[in-house]
């Protein structure tokens, strides 16, 4: 693994930080009417550090990190990132504050048919116009930074391949250096793990997690396997039927937390 | 497991509905047959007529081959021109008719549009531009012009509902503008579909350039009708060899486009 630069004393830092990155504030989505998904959620993300969600399925984990960038439109709420209220943006202000939240997803969505170059170029579309963007006119700097990420990312060799043509543990790395190439002030990350064997899950955490002390970024991740959130997180929020149900260190969640998460117990022996 | 002998259970039950459905079909056809004086005796004195015809095409006469190029290279240049503009405009108003990437709006005028493109025969709407802007080959153009937008706009329109929403999800994820989601995260993977769209379609144009010439709008058609109604079979059967010869040069060039594109 490459050394992080610099140390992060994230870990005391998570309760009481100065400004924090990004703040939930009542975010509720009902995509039936009378039927919320999330239920007022509040909370806030301090400027550096992992914070994992877990909670069952269905409960609205990937609603809630899509109501952030807004890929799901929040029913009623705030999401205050870099002093915006992104719920009350408009399209045009919406996809510059986009441009600074990368985004990680659960079956990678490269684009198959582009070349992994390609794809991680796509996470430079916010800043050059459709028309250089169509002709692949980058800057060479947005160049350069591609394939240095590709060598963080250990893909040098891989750059002019098709994103088809890379095993899912490659595919996802593409995934990572795309939302990398944004320059990301945020990294959301949604199930980045779930479709991956457990070395390369934990291959794929790490590298998030040497990323974004790298860069000072906050990331945000859901997940299902606890013991990953456990290893690789500064934060755990625990989410049970649209509603926050825990929020504090990893080594504070007990098996009475987890019962309250998912519910049930026979599955915990 | 011992068989239960004795028992009556049915694998397959027989269907009430699809043998009388089967019953009445035939009772029509026999109806259909004899209401259209449908006759082996009419059959064969039919077979008769039609082994004389074919004895007078041969041999084919290319003594006329001026008049049967001229007509030739008019017909591809309106089967070409036609799937260029075709193309052209059925691209963007396919992204404009899929319901997966464009509100309700906009879908329903675009799909209205090829809806009306597709639904007269291409030598109908021939006569009709024939009216408006006369006899030749702009008539040609536009005829099949129309007919490629409502085809090609529906082939279309299916290629881009069905892509996949994730990759488009993830672009749009990045801030891109729309277009450059389009041009990323859709046009990749509707591109090769297109390519055999449009020299399927390319195909089609040059069949059917051949025939908007009987109504009078360009290329070889015309001369075809002609040649028939002057009984000229020899030189009838010189122009369906021609085309079917430029139809089969058609084929080769597409498997050589598609290489090219990589499909």
């Amino acid at each position: 693994m490459q050394p992080a630069a610099t140390a992060v004393p994230a870990t005391a830092a998570t309760a009481a930080s100065p400004a924090p990155a990004l703040v939930l504030r009542g975010l509720t989505k009902e995509y039936v009417t009378g039927k919320p998904v999330l239920r007022g959620i509040d909370l806030e993300f301090a400027a550096r550090g992992i914070t994992a969600v877990i909670g069952p399925s269905g409960t609205g984990k990937s609603t809630l990190i899509r109501c952030i960038n807004r890929l799901v439109e929040p029913t009623s709420g705030q999401v205050i990132f870099d002093g915006h209220d992104l719920v009350a943006l408009n399209r045009a202000e919406l996809r510059t504050a986009r441009r600074r939240i990368g985004m990680v997803f659960q079956e990678y969505n490269l684009v198959e048919r582009l070349s992994v170059m390609e794809n991680l170029l796509s996470g430079r579309l916010g800043y050059i116009s459709p028309f250089k963007a169509w002709l692949r006119r980058y800057p060479q700097r947005d160049i350069e930074r591609a394939f240095d990420l590709l060598e963080t990312v250990g893909l040098s060799a891989h750059a002019h391949s098709r994103a088809d043509s890379l095993s899912g543990g490659q595919r996802q790395r593409v995934g990572i250096a795309r939302a990398m190439m944004q320059e990301p002030r945020l990294l959301l990350a949604d199930e980045p793990t779930s479709s991956l064997d457990p070395k390369t899950s934990v291959e794929i955490m790490a590298l998030m997690q040497t990323l974004s002390g790298m860069h000072g970024f906050p990331v945000i991740i859901n997940i299902h396997n606890v013991e990953l959130a456990r290893r690789f997180a500064d934060r755990v929020v625990g989410m049970t039927g649209g509603r926050v149900v825990f929020d504090g260190s990893p080594d504070a969640i007990t098996e009475e937390h987890l019962k309250s998460i998912y519910g049930g117990e026979d599955w915990l022996e | 497991m011992a068989a239960r002998t004795g028992s009556n259970r049915v694998a397959f039950p027989p269907s009430w509905t699809a043998r009388v459905a089967w019953l009445v079909f035939g009772i029509y056809f026999v109806y259909a047959a004899s209401h259209l004086e449908l006759t082996p005796a009419r059959f064969f004195s039919g077979l008769e007529h039609g082994a004389k015809f074919v004895a007078r095409l041969f041999p084919p006469d290319f003594h006329r081959w001026e008049l049967l190029a001229k007509g030739m290279i008019e017909s591809l240049q309106i089967a070409v021109l036609a799937s260029a503009l075709g193309v052209l405009i059925a691209a963007p108003l396919a992204l404009c008719a899929a319901r997966n990437l464009m509100p309700a709006w906009a879908t329903w005028p675009a799909r209205a549009v090829m809806v009306v493109c597709r639904s007269f025969h291409p030598v109908i709407v021939a006569i009709l531009f024939v009216k408006a802007v006369g006899f030749g080959a702009l008539a040609g153009i536009l005829a099949l012009t129309v007919a490629s937008v409502g085809f090609l706009g529906k082939l279309m329109t299916e290629a881009i509902e069905e892509i996949s929403l994730k990759q488009v999800e993830a672009v749009r994820a990045t801030g891109a503008p729309f277009i450059s989601v389009v041009s990323y995260a859709v046009v990749p993977q509707v591109f090769s579909r297109f390519v055999g769209f449009v020299s399927y379609e390319t195909d089609a144009n040059l069949r059917n350039s051949t025939m908007v010439g009987i109504v009078g709008a360009g290329g070889i058609g015309g001369t075809l009708f002609s040649a028939f109604q002057r009984f000229d079979y020899d030189f009838v059967c010189a122009i369906v060899l021609t085309i079917i010869v430029l139809i089969m040069i058609g084929e080769i060039l597409t498997l050589r486009i598609k290489k090219v594109f990589g499909i």
